[in-house]
């Protein structure tokens, strides 16, 4: 039995219902929260190694057969999601913990589980419908995360957040009934079947349809003005969360959908148009900003650009780049929200005009930073450059040479914008407000940084074997024969 | 689906998208729970007709889908609850501001504050 392709979803959800019934006992919901994401990881990466020997893994839930009962599948793909995200949840947890994020209020723990429960859900299930429901429990999950203060600025922007989110749902539910309507079956891998059978028009808005509201939660140009306002008035280890895995579980739903059920022959054309906009107005969104959790802010909407782009090329290794740069992304920008944390935790202010000489201040803190802020704008030798040139390489193999040429610029004005931080908050003169000595920064927060820096310096330091890997999960994406088959039998 | 589900949609859909672009939060959840109502009522429809309930024993040609009913019922618990989880942030939300209306964002703010300033300097 492949029950362990359960357990990821499975134990946190449970988890979190002994979790909410220790209110009051901080130590004992720390403990279960800390072990059920270490067992989540390690069954993640059982899947992964098993998934990797075996090719796809499915389950039915309750022994249904497969187009009408709750399917369970795990490709590549998927796998190397669940291991990142789940490796990340874990990290953000301990830096929590580090923070003492978890004692504001009682249901942090409890929440934090069923977010995590969310997220491994949307990667490992089979049917679109079961999709809207993984996004359900990991939205509501972010809705009270990222109101958790109740303070008036994170009301206003909940409630932005919130809205948009529902009007997606609601466009969920609307293209999930036009697919039922037309194809009679909401099974991915029966879908992929039945929607050759139907006309061709009514395929493609279909497509059009599910792509706007993956779009949305992926935060590609024209849909992302939500983020930027949003995201940073979390506390911040909810922002890091929330900043490395959510918009890529709608860039996943995307690269899934547009994979398996409408695929295309040669890049497309629209697909191409969003990546080179998001790429650019993202950046210079982040250019004229001020304050260091909204400038990475606009830069998760630039970066998601680059992932859009390795899939709008549908080759193979501009699919295998766009699996690279997700996981690149996912770690780096987690960390940088990290670090962004601990500037706000030691100085009481992420504001630039109000932050200066870091590096003599706090030494640690401008490395934690330095790494993952080169690696995000593609400075050889980190793990950005080696996603980077996965996909620029695939670029020039399909003769995108412009695309390529905007995601160029679009890195250097990224190192311009890191810059701006590192010139505003680690170089220069403190203010002349500023305590004498930075409060200490808790050491599980640094901890948890490091390893999440670290990761990311293995990312760069073992790209061949990472590449290989990504490549082979392509692969599997290309030929949806393969995933049909794991499922259907 | 009969023409009076599809007209039902029909105005779900628009009102809802009429309330959602008003600037109360009070319209908007109101707004939203529409939407959502259409979207759900779509879900059903397009089920098919109505028939015999499916359990054995009957001919299943006869039965209605169960499935479009299942999957409707689902979404409906969903937007029930978020939709009760954001009357109490626009509860919130009143108790901080004393307003019901929607807050324009940060940067909305500094840029209508820009004017403004550039004005003073000139002076």
């Amino acid at each position: 039995m492949k029950v362990f392709l359960f357990l990821p979803v499975v134990l946190p959800i449970l988890a979190a219902g002994v979790s909410t019934a220790s209110l009051g006992w901080v130590w004992l919901q720390r403990v279960i929260g800390l072990a059920v994401l270490t067992v989540s990881l390690v069954s993640a990466l059982a899947i992964l190694i098993t998934v990797e020997a075996d090719g796809p893994q499915s389950v039915q839930a309750g022994d249904w057969p497969a187009p009408f009962g709750i399917t369970i599948v795990a490709d590549l793909f998927a796998a190397i999601m669940l291991v990142v995200s789940v490796a990340m949840l874990l990290a953000v947890l301990v830096y929590a913990i580090g923070q003492k994020t978890d004692t504001t209020s009682r249901v942090f723990h409890p929440v934090y589980l069923l977010l995590a429960a969310g997220v491994s859900l949307a990667f490992l299930t089979g049917d679109l419908f079961n999709l809207f429901v993984s996004f359900e429990v990991m939205l509501i999950a972010s809705y009270v995360l990222i109101t958790l203060g109740g303070n008036r600025e994170q009301v206003r922007s909940g409630m932005t957040y919130i809205v948009i989110n529902l009007i997606a749902s609601a466009l969920f539910v609307t293209a999930i009934a036009f697919v039922y309507a037309a194809t009679g079956t909401v099974n991915m891998a029966d879908l992929v079947g039945k929607l050759d059978t139907i006309p061709g028009g009514l395929a493609t808005a279909l497509g059009l349809l599910l792509l706007v509201v993956f779009g949305i939660k992926a935060a590609i140009f024209p849909l992302f003005f939500w983020l930027p306002d949003s995201y940073p008035t979390a506390p911040s280890p909810i922002t890091a969360v929330f900043a490395g895995l959510l918009t890529k579980v709608g860039v996943y739903a995307i690269i899934r959908s547009q994979t398996l059920l409408f695929p295309h022959d040669g890049p497309d054309p629209l697909l191409l148009a969003i990546a080179a906009l998001t790429m650019l107005v993202g950046v210079l969104g982040a250019i004229a900003q001020n304050d260091i959790k909204r400038i990475l802010s606009f830069h998760i909407v630039s970066q998601i650009g680059y992932m859009i782009l390795g899939l709008a090329f549908f080759t193979i290794a501009g699919l295998a780049g766009a699996i690279l740069y997700i996981v690149h992304h996912i770690i780096v920008k987690t960390s940088l929200f990290l670090v962004g944390g601990m500037v706000e935790e030691t100085e009481n202010t992420g504001a630039l005009s109000r932050l200066g000489g870091l590096t003599r201040r706090a030494p640690l803190l401008a490395v934690l930073f330095l790494i993952p802020a080169l690696s995000l704008a593609g400075v050889p030798p980190f793990s950005g450059f080696v996603a980077k040139l996965s996909i620029a390489q695939a670029g020039f193999a399909v003769d995108s040479y412009f695309v390529v040429g905007v995601s160029l610029l679009v890195g250097l004005l990224t190192l311009y914008s890191m810059t701006k931080i590192w010139n505003g908050a680690f170089w220069g003169t403190p203010p002349d407000d500023a305590p004498e000595k930075p409060a200490p920064t808790p050491a599980l927060m640094a901890a948890a940084t490091g390893a999440v820096v670290a990761m990311s310096l293995a990312v760069a330091l073992f790209a061949g074997p990472l590449y290989d890997l990504t490549e082979q999960a392509a692969r599997e994406l290309a030929d949806p024969g393969v995933y049909v088959g794991a499922v259907l039998r | 689906m009969i023409l009076v589900l599809a007209l039902t949609i029909g105005a779900l859909f628009s009102l809802g998208t009429y309330l959602v672009l008003q600037r109360n939060l009070t319209r908007v959840i109101i707004g939203l729970a529409l939407l959502t109502h259409g979207a759900n009522l779509l879900l059903l429809g397009v089920g098919g007709k109505a028939g015999e309930p499916p359990v054995s024993g009957i001919d299943p040609s006869t039965m209605s889908d169960p499935l479009p009913q299942a999957m409707v019922l689902t979404a409906i618990v969903i937007s029930f609850s978020v939709t009760m989880f954001l009357l109490a942030l626009a509860y919130r939300s009143w108790t901080l501001n004393r307003s019901d209306e929607v807050e324009d964002d940060v940067e909305d703010r500094r840029i209508a504050r820009e004017p403004v300033r550039d004005a003073e300097d000139r002076l």
